[in-house]
């Protein structure tokens, strides 16, 4: 399948858009009609064709204005993508695993060349045919990590693995939910994870630790997370919380349906062959209440969820406010029929909205 | 829980190898090589890695570990080196009676649980003995990033002196080996007081040498951070006990020359593992109830976990009345 790159903005006019391919593969996280934390980890090895979790990275009509968007905000503010000097090789790691992936995964979008140490790396969509020598940055216009995730869709944590820890020693972080890579640089798993309610009391992180300190080789994991963004904006940074944190009091009973974007992060984890580090991508991917609303599953379910998820979620995801807006919107597409299990929306067989008006 | 559900896969990928060499490098050591049945390369690694390598013994699987001791950059080629252990279970017995070039074999996808710390400004290696295995595969990497390393080695006798030759041409400033049978011992005070700050130790070797430089390392003010270690408990033969699965419904025997995590592999029991030698934490398992001791082996649990909550099926025992486990 060729893909139709859209043409769009994440900022000013907002201009982004999701075709009906785009909303029917959207990644909707809720396999039940309610949500609470979970160690919600499986193997990342495919899935269903088409959807966005059978290739190790996604590709989609998004892809060239994300990257559009990703220069823009690395030239307002270089200290999104940050690497310490002892991580130069897991970015080296990192551009290996998606040149290999992207040039296997996608054939007709991107090439990879090798003689010896002499790699030809060809990105159709961006136009960009580059050779350099690997293992050597001065072949490179950026270090191996900037250069490659300048590239790639999603952010990109780059943890160092140490003292039974993880570390956040290097990263590119530009479509982030409100939290900041120059602020966690350094930090350990506990410590970035520190503001995140209840999931310490229940034990996740602990747990989680030990198995992502355990994801070997070959053997890949992913886990799903979500929140709420008003607009569709990518960089929803502290760094700019003056500019978009306002612009959730721009919501109204009327523009609710286009302007309210459920935002959900498919995040990650691949051992890294050299360094021994892990990287964790965080792709984010958006979608509108009124492009839910036209699976009858996802708008049943959507409303029970944002409905009965704990007051403490919904502070830390920051809709705390709109939620009352939020459910008089969206109790117009649910009538009390069961959902079936998973999350795929399974437009065939789910019934239709039994509801007037 | 799940995003898109698949059927888990237990443990690390398996790669299809065959024996592309067989070298015996002295009386007890013997250097086997593998490359890939399809042709394909083999995936990178980093210095410190192990594979898992299994073996077909007449219908009994069994699965040692071994440090990948190639350069971590040829991708060809993993090398590994087995030391025969005569009163072992076997798998070493196997590697040297049993193997030869042209065999088929199945290995995992390298696993790392002893690597370097790459922020180090010096790397000081002591190995004793067959320890020097994972060593071989930090000093290649260590050489092309021009790392600032060591090695101290402690071998029995000039005979039993494995790749002392190999490493005292290549790096003959960096490499000192101390002979047992001559009464040389490595000058461990001396040696730690003498690195610059950010230095980074690590051992492998019998545990005594193991315990010995923790030890004195903390008692000389190192961090322990900064003293790493790597300790395969090849799995150790014992006494057959008998076991009750409550979530499989069974009731099931482990052999005198089986671990309790192969008992449950023969069973068909789904077992998660990954080092099969008692570091990673994979295979952790509840206990339901007992009556009995444990012979706990693993370097995983909390005293208190031991103490009659968890076991580690990869190389822990039971002797006893009767014991429970939540698999
Ligand atoms: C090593 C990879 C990971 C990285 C780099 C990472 C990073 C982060 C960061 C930066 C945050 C935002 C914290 C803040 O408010 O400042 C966060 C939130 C969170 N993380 Fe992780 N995380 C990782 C893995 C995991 C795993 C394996 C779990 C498994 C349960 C997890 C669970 C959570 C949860 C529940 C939140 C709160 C999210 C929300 O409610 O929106 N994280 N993580
Ligand atoms: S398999 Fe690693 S501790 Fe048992």
């Amino acid at each position: 399948m060729t893909i139709q790159f859209n043409d769009e903005t994440f900022r000013d006019d907002y201009s982004f858009h999701n075709s009906d391919w785009a909303i029917k593969r959207f990644p909707f996280p809720f396999h039940e009609d309610s949500y609470m934390y979970a160690v919600n980890m499986e193997q990342h090895r495919g899935g269903p064709e088409g959807s966005v979790y059978e290739k190790r990275f996604d590709v989609d009509e998004h892809y060239v204005a994300e990257m559009r968007d990703r220069a823009m905000v690395l030239a307002d503010d270089p200290l999104r993508c940050q690497s310490l000097p002892h991580m130069t090789l897991a970015g080296w790691d990192l551009l290996e695993l998606i040149m290999v992936s992207k040039s296997e995964d996608y054939p007709d979008l991107f090439e990879l060349h090798h003689d010896a140490d002499q790699w030809r790396w060809v990105n159709k969509p961006l136009g960009i045919d580059d050779t350099f020598t690997f293992l050597d940055e001065t072949t490179l216009p950026y270090g191996p990590m900037e250069y490659i995730t300048r590239q790639t869709q999603g952010d990109f944590c780059v943890l160092d693995q140490r003292e039974e820890n993880l570390w956040m020693d290097a990263g590119m972080v530009t479509t982030q939910a409100d939290w900041s890579l120059d602020f966690d640089l350094g930090m350990n798993f506990f410590e970035w994870h520190a503001p995140v309610p209840l999931a310490h009391e229940m034990g996740i992180f602990k747990r989680a630790l030990k198995f992502l300190l355990n994801i070997q080789q070959g053997a890949p994991a992913r886990r799903m997370n979500w929140t709420m963004t008003v607009n569709p904006l990518l960089d929803t940074s502290p760094e700019n919380y003056h500019k978009w944190g306002i612009q959730k009091t721009t919501l109204t009973p009327e523009n609710i349906g286009s302007k309210q974007h459920l935002r959900v992060e498919l995040q990650t984890f691949f051992r890294l062959p050299r360094s021994n580090a892990l990287v964790f991508p965080i792709r984010c991917y958006l979608c509108s209440f009124q492009d839910l609303m036209t699976m009858p599953k996802w708008g049943r379910r959507l409303h029970r969820v944002v409905r009965d998820l704990p007051v403490e979620l919904a502070t830390y995801k920051g809709f705390i406010d709109n939620r009352p807006m939020m459910l008089d919107y969206l109790s117009q597409f649910d009538d009390g029929l069961p959902t079936s299990p998973g999350v795929f929306p399974e437009p065939e067989t789910e019934p239709p909205l039994n509801k007037a008006g | 829980m799940s995003a898109a559900p698949q059927k888990a896969k237990a443990g690390a990928e398996q790669i299809n190898v065959k024996v592309s060499a067989v070298v015996p490098l002295n009386d007890l050591v013997t250097r086997f090589e593998f490359q890939r049945t399809d042709g394909q390369r083999l995936p990178t690694f980093s210095g410190g890695a192990h594979t898992v390598v299994t073996m077909n013994d007449d219908g009994r699987t069994r699965l040692n570990p071994y440090s990948l001791m190639s350069d971590p950059t040829d991708t060809s080629t993993y090398a590994i080196s087995v030391r025969r252990d005569d009163q072992g279970r076997g798998g070493s017995l196997f590697m040297h009676t049993r193997v030869k070039v042209g065999d088929e074999m199945q290995i995992t996808y390298p696993v790392n649980l002893f690597s370097l710390d790459l922020r180090a400004k010096k790397h000081v290696f002591f190995a004793g003995g067959i320890g020097i295995t994972p060593f071989m595969s930090m000093i290649a990497q260590l050489e092309r990033s021009n790392g600032n390393w060591e090695l101290h080695y402690a071998v029995r006798t000039e005979a039993l002196g494995t790749y002392v030759d190999e490493l005292r041409y290549k790096f003959p400033n960096k490499v000192h080996v101390y002979y047992d049978d001559q009464s040389q011992s490595i000058p461990l005070e001396e040696l730690l007081d003498g690195q610059p700050l950010g230095t980074n130790a690590y051992v492998c070797g019998p545990k005594g040498m193991i315990d010995w430089i923790h030890a004195t390392a903390a008692a000389a003010g190192w961090p322990d951070a900064q003293v790493h270690s790597e300790e395969f408990t090849a799995p150790q033969p014992g006494k057959p006990f008998e076991v009750r699965l409550c979530k499989s419904d069974k009731t099931i025997q482990v052999g005198e020359s089986e671990s309790l995590l192969e008992a449950l592999e023969r069973e068909g029991v789904e077992a998660p593992f990954l080092c099969r030698g008692g570091a990673c934490g994979q295979c952790e398992t509840d206990v339901v109830s007992y009556d009995g001791e444990f012979i706990h082996r693993d370097h995983w649990l909390e005293p208190e976990q031991q103490a009659g909550q968890k076991i580690m099926p990869c190389v822990s025992r039971f002797v006893g009345a009767s014991l429970e486990i939540d698999r």
